[in-house]
């Protein structure tokens, strides 16, 4: 049975006596040794040793019985940016790193502060102007034709970016004193938290445009976009209630005592307090869009996962899935990981000093 | 918004905008009269719409014949049956997976997340790992992956693999051994009495005060006791009972069980991508009860195994049982991506009804209400259970 000397305090043990100092972890680590010694080389094999890399065309992996990264090194444009303008390519790479850029930025404890909101607003504004073009120069670019990398990370970061003060005004309904304010927030939160994600794509992708006045067309891209924010809003607003919940009430009647109305006592004394303690949630929700986005393949938006299918369906590359989903997965691994293992960092630092 | 009681406001007049009270139903009757013309707005455009394009309302097309056949089915269905039938085989072949899924992914996700709390280092490390790994893939894409492996990777028939004698994989599912001629509604029947009888036990049983699971043994023997009732009502209810066990005919199996790829990908992906967050509930549980609770129970020479199934757990159950809620739900949520590979769940079918009819609305909303009861049966029980092995504090 597993033991919990790793952090109950008893007798420190060197770690390679933990393999073998009891008949059950010894044999544990011998089954486990020969899983590894099973799975391990094979797996090097195939992705390494055997794999073909170099080529041109799919008759180059005909012989090969690794892996076939030549799909990749062909296809990766593809993948990575869609139907995007081939030589413009680059604004669509730069439009990633901005916007990785601003979430990094988001992570760290010195950029929170009011001027935050203007920092998202000129990243996002940034991003538009190189994914649209049409200014400055550059060439026009229709949304129809954006695709891959940069558009799930539009669609997670726009996404919680426009939630996120959504979602407070949420969990502050949630919390206020009006019942009608209040049931009205619970029953748009809950609603919203008891149905699938991709139940909201169908319903922005048939249900809208019978919402809307004729000649009101919102094209595909911007409805997947409403879906995931009205979607987001509702889990960060929990995520927020938690941190109002989290703060003494000493500090309400403080400002009732100062004489504060509701929106200076929000703004400048709850708030402030509560968004400081759920960061780490946040980037866990963020993380989780960035995941969810994957399900605008459903109805049709070229994100990362829809540019790879598309990649797949070309009929002289047939039978590379798994190379296909190791690439992109190995991409919204990096990034998920990333960004997680930072945001776990920044905390710890803030623990200590 | 708080109002602090305000001894002076019989000062201002009744209704004026400087009395707390007053200001605060203003506020209200604004809010509800804008989202009153929200959506009045957003109707009355939807019945413009839906005029011109001449789809009609309501939900008469449900006796309507559905016409489109299901992959597979829990009930029987034809083609021929109305799409409120087709409809009930969708949420049935959710609940299906979805159930199965909880109980699966719960076990193993336990077991991952006792492994993370190992004192063996490399049992520690191989399940950080996988944890790790599973939680930062989205879940679309570990779904396209298994299915295509299914499909792709695996044998033909002829060539299925055989793990075990009588079971074989190949693309064409998992086949197995299975009960034959067995009266399919009874089956039902009984599987739910057990289910019911598992709740009932769990909400009813005698107050302990670690009462965390019905495992004492009055509740095991009752248990067993319902195990052999359905067992034997089954039994005599279907003549011709036999097990028939899967040979090669042709170029595919005859006899058996099969469980299609489509079923065998979305479950393995719903459980192995589900035991990562199970795994890490359970390990924060494990490490909320402090570390006196083991050295006590090690001075009593408790073997470390039974410290935590005795000691431990039960006191890790008040922590572990919330989150481990919203994972059910989340599982039984994410079972929708069942529509993107072909497994015929609510969403798919729904999917298929709606493009055939044109109902997008009412698809839309049958798909939601179907998953807003499921959520909120299981967050019922899930907190009745919870009420039960809260602490009691007088």
């Amino acid at each position: 049975m597993a033991t919990a000397s790793t952090y109950v305090g008893v007798r420190p043990v060197r770690w390679y006596h933990t393999l073998v100092n009891t008949p059950f972890n010894a044999l544990v680590t011998v089954i486990l040794v020969g899983l590894l010694a099973a799975i391990l080389p094979a797996a090097v094999e195939w992705l390494f040793l055997s794999a073909r890399f170099g080529g041109d065309s799919p008759q180059a992996c005909a012989q090969v019985t690794g892996a076939c990264w030549t799909f990749i090194a062909q296809k990766h444009r593809v993948i990575l940016f869609g139907l995007y303008p081939y030589a413009e390519q680059w604004r669509p790479l730069l439009a990633c790193v901005v916007l990785i850029g601003i979430v990094v930025l988001s992570c760290r404890r010195r950029f929170w502060r009011p001027a935050l909101a203007i920092y998202w607003f000129g990243a996002l504004t940034l991003v538009g102007v190189l994914m649209w073009g049409g200014v400055l120069g550059l060439s026009f670019v229709e949304t129809r034709l954006w695709g891959g990398l940069p558009l799930t990370l539009i669609l997670a970061t726009v996404g919680v970016g426009l939630a996120f003060p959504l979602g407070v005004l949420l969990a502050l309904g949630r919390r206020s004193d009006l019942p009608a304010v209040r049931s009205v927030c619970v029953i748009y939160i809950e609603l919203i938290r008891g149905v699938p994600l991709i139940s909201l794509l169908f319903m922005a992708s048939v249900m809208l445009p019978l919402f809307l006045p004729e000649g009101l067309n919102i094209n595909k891209l911007l409805r997947a976009q409403i879906a995931i924010v009205l979607f987001v809003a509702a889990y960060i607003a929990e995520t927020v209630r938690g941190g109002l919940q989290a703060i003494p009430k000493g500090q309400y009647e403080g400002a009732d005592s100062l004489g504060l109305g509701y929106w200076q006592k929000t703004l400048f004394i709850v708030l402030p307090q509560a968004l400081r303690a759920i960061v780490g949630p946040l980037v866990g929700i963020f993380i989780s869009v960035l995941k969810d986005t994957s399900l605008v393949v459903v109805i049709g938006v070229f994100d990362l996962m829809q540019a790879t299918k598309a990649a797949l369906a070309d009929a002289q590359w047939q039978g590379f899935s798994t190379e296909a989903y190791l690439f992109i997965g190995a991409i919204y691994f990096v990034l998920c990981f990333s960004i997680s293992r930072y945001s776990q960092s920044l905390e710890r630092q803030w623990r200590q000093g | 918004m708080t109002f602090p009681a305000n001894r002076r406001s019989s000062h201002f007049a009744r209704w004026s905008w400087r009395n707390a009270r007053v200001r605060a139903w203003i506020y209200q009757l604004a809010m509800l009269l804008g989202i009153g013309l929200l959506v009045y707005w957003l109707v009355d455009n939807t019945l413009v719409n839906l005029a011109a394009r001449n789809i009609s309302t309501g939900f008469g097309f449900l006796e309507r014949e559905a016409g489109f056949a299901i992959s597979e089915s829990p009930v029987a269905y034809r083609p021929a049956d109305s799409y409120a039938r087709a409809l009930w085989v969708g949420i049935l072949n959710t609940l299906k997976v979805a159930a199965l899924g909880v109980v699966l992914a719960t076990l193993l996700g336990s077991l991952i997340g006792i492994a993370r709390l190992s004192g063996n280092r490399l049992l520690a490390a191989v399940a950080t790992a996988y944890i790790e790994v599973m939680r930062n893939i989205p879940l679309l894409l570990q779904l396209f992956f298994w299915y295509a492996l299914i499909t792709q990777s695996l044998p033909s028939p002829r060539l299925a693999l055989e793990p075990m004698s009588g079971v074989f994989l190949s693309n064409r599912g998992l086949t197995v051994p299975w009960l034959s001629g067995v009266n399919g509604s009874v089956f039902w029947l009984a599987l739910f009495a057990v289910v019911l009888y598992l709740i009932v036990a769990v909400c009813l049983g005698r107050k302990a005060k670690t009462a965390y699971l019905p495992g004492k043994a009055w509740a095991l023997m009752g248990l067993l006791f319902v195990l052999a009732v359905s067992f034997a009502i089954t039994i005599t209810l279907s003549p011709g009972l036999h097990l028939s066990v899967p040979e090669l005919k042709g170029f595919n199996f005859a006899g058996g069980a099969t469980l299609s790829p489509e079923f065998t990908a979305l479950l393995l992906g719903l459980v192995l991508y589900t035991a990562a967050f199970v795994a890490e509930v359970v390990r924060s549980g494990i490490q909320s009860v402090g570390a006196g609770q083991w050295q006590a129970g090690r001075a009593l020479g408790l073997r470390d195994g039974q410290v935590l199934l005795r000691i431990i757990l039960p006191q890790a159950l008040r922590v572990i049982v919330p989150p481990m809620t919203s994972q059910y739900l989340n599982l039984t949520k994410n079972s929708s991506l069942a529509v993107a590979i072909g497994y015929p769940d609510i969403v798919s079918i729904a999917n298929t009804t709606l493009n055939q009819t044109g109902q997008a609305i009412e698809g839309v909303l049958i798909i939601m209400a179907a998953y807003l009861t499921v959520s909120l049966s299981i967050s019922a029980v899930m907190n009745l259970y919870n009420r039960r092995i809260a602490l009691k504090e007088r």
